[in-house]
């Protein structure tokens, strides 16, 4: 009998090729899983904070790894080192591999020099969640701002990153916001470079 | 349709939670496979929905249309289905290309996790809200030096389903 031929093994993970990134799965795989992640964290927690902040640790361990995986894939191992250069690599390249577009938008902060904030009007893991009254202000785009955080600070720009509902005049859903506060630091090295 | 790496991160970052709250990887893979159950017995609907296919004539069937239907419509991958038994209640469903483990290594510390366990709890809660009781394990698989993957899937019963309302009522 012809064996089948074996699928080569690798010794060490870091070995296996990369591969293109192309793979796709359903999103109503991901909204499952996503969905078992909020509820598993909700039986851990006691109140809201706690949750955002559950959700956010975990967004940002993805954060940490999208970057090295883009930066080695797609930019060839160049990094960022300018401020409005990394936003604008979370606004486009980040959220295109993710969500498969490019961010609503992005914008400076008016009342703030440190501040940014990208848009979206309807971010991909909250599409198919609803959140009762008596959660108040709870967002599970804390996820989304914790792979933002993850992928800044990684980066060298630590920042504080938060989830926001916008509400906008003519529209039922509010848009949602992801507001970035730089780290002192971060205007202090960006102003030093000119 | 969407880019398989948000998926397997995120599924990365849920076992490492899981990790870090239960310490003791038998929890885990019991946690993971009662996601995996929560999942499934949601999952099952939207399958019959999307996939339009008529009632499996027998368990075979069942287990090529999870293989084939099931695995393409979710995951993206195809798998297939081998080993049968003489009764045709027991069969292997074999993957070679699973998106949950890419870039996944197992560390020593945690030799005896199931990382893809919430696969069989989808399919064990998936086959329950059709009227079967199945027992899903693992045979194989590839983080702990195996070739594929492969889920042994056997069913134990049939059960009738059951009207909620009395005729006569």
């Amino acid at each position: 009998m012809i064996g089948t031929g074996k699928i080569k093994q690798y010794a060490n993970v870091l070995d296996k090729p990369l591969g293109k990134g192309k793979q796709e799965v359903s999103l109503s795989a991901f909204a499952f899983l996503f969905s078992e992640l909020v509820q598993y964290n909700q039986t851990q927690v006691d109140n809201i904070s706690e949750l955002e902040t559950r959700l956010e640790d975990a967004g940002y361990a993805v954060g940490a790894r999208v970057l090295e995986l883009l930066c080695h894939r797609d930019k060839g191992n160049r990094r960022e080192t300018r401020l409005l250069g990394i936003l604008s690599f979370v606004h486009s390249t980040v959220w295109k591999v993710l969500f498969g577009k490019v961010a609503d938008s992005l914008e400076k902060g008016t009342e703030h020099e440190d501040e940014y904030m990208i848009s979206e009007k309807e971010l991909l893991v909250n599409r198919f969640i609803s959140i009762p009254k008596d959660m108040g202000t709870f967002h599970c785009g804390a996820f989304v701002a914790g792979i933002v955080k993850g992928v800044l600070e990684n980066a060298g720009f630590p920042a504080v990153v938060t989830a926001h509902f916008v509400p906008v005049e003519g529209q039922q859903r509010p848009r949602t916001t992801i507001l970035i506060k730089f780290a002192e630091e971060v205007l202090r090295r960006e102003a030093r470079l000119g | 349709m969407q880019n398989a790496e948000l998926f397997t991160l995120t599924y990365g970052a849920i076992v490492r939670q899981l990790l870090t709250d239960l310490e003791e990887v038998e929890e885990v893979n019991k946690q993971l496979d009662q996601m995996g159950y929560n999942i499934g017995i949601r999952l099952i609907d939207e399958f019959l929905a999307k996939s339009n296919v008529s009632r499996c004539v027998d368990f075979k069937e069942t287990a090529e249309m999870i293989a084939k239907v099931g695995f393409k419509m979710f995951l993206g991958v195809t798998a297939s289905v081998m080993n049968w038994d003489a009764d045709g209640t027991c069969c292997s469903i074999v993957l070679e290309d699973n998106p949950l483990v890419d870039f996944v290594e197992l560390p020593d510390t945690c030799q005896g996790l199931y990382y893809c366990n919430i696969l069989s709890g989808v399919i064990r809660g998936a086959l329950e809200m059709v009227a079967m009781k199945t027992e899903v394990t693992w045979i194989r698989d590839m983080l702990r030096g195996d070739d594929a993957y492969e889920l042994q899937v056997k069913l134990l019963k049939q059960v009738p389903e059951e009207y909620p309302y009395k005729d006569d009522e």
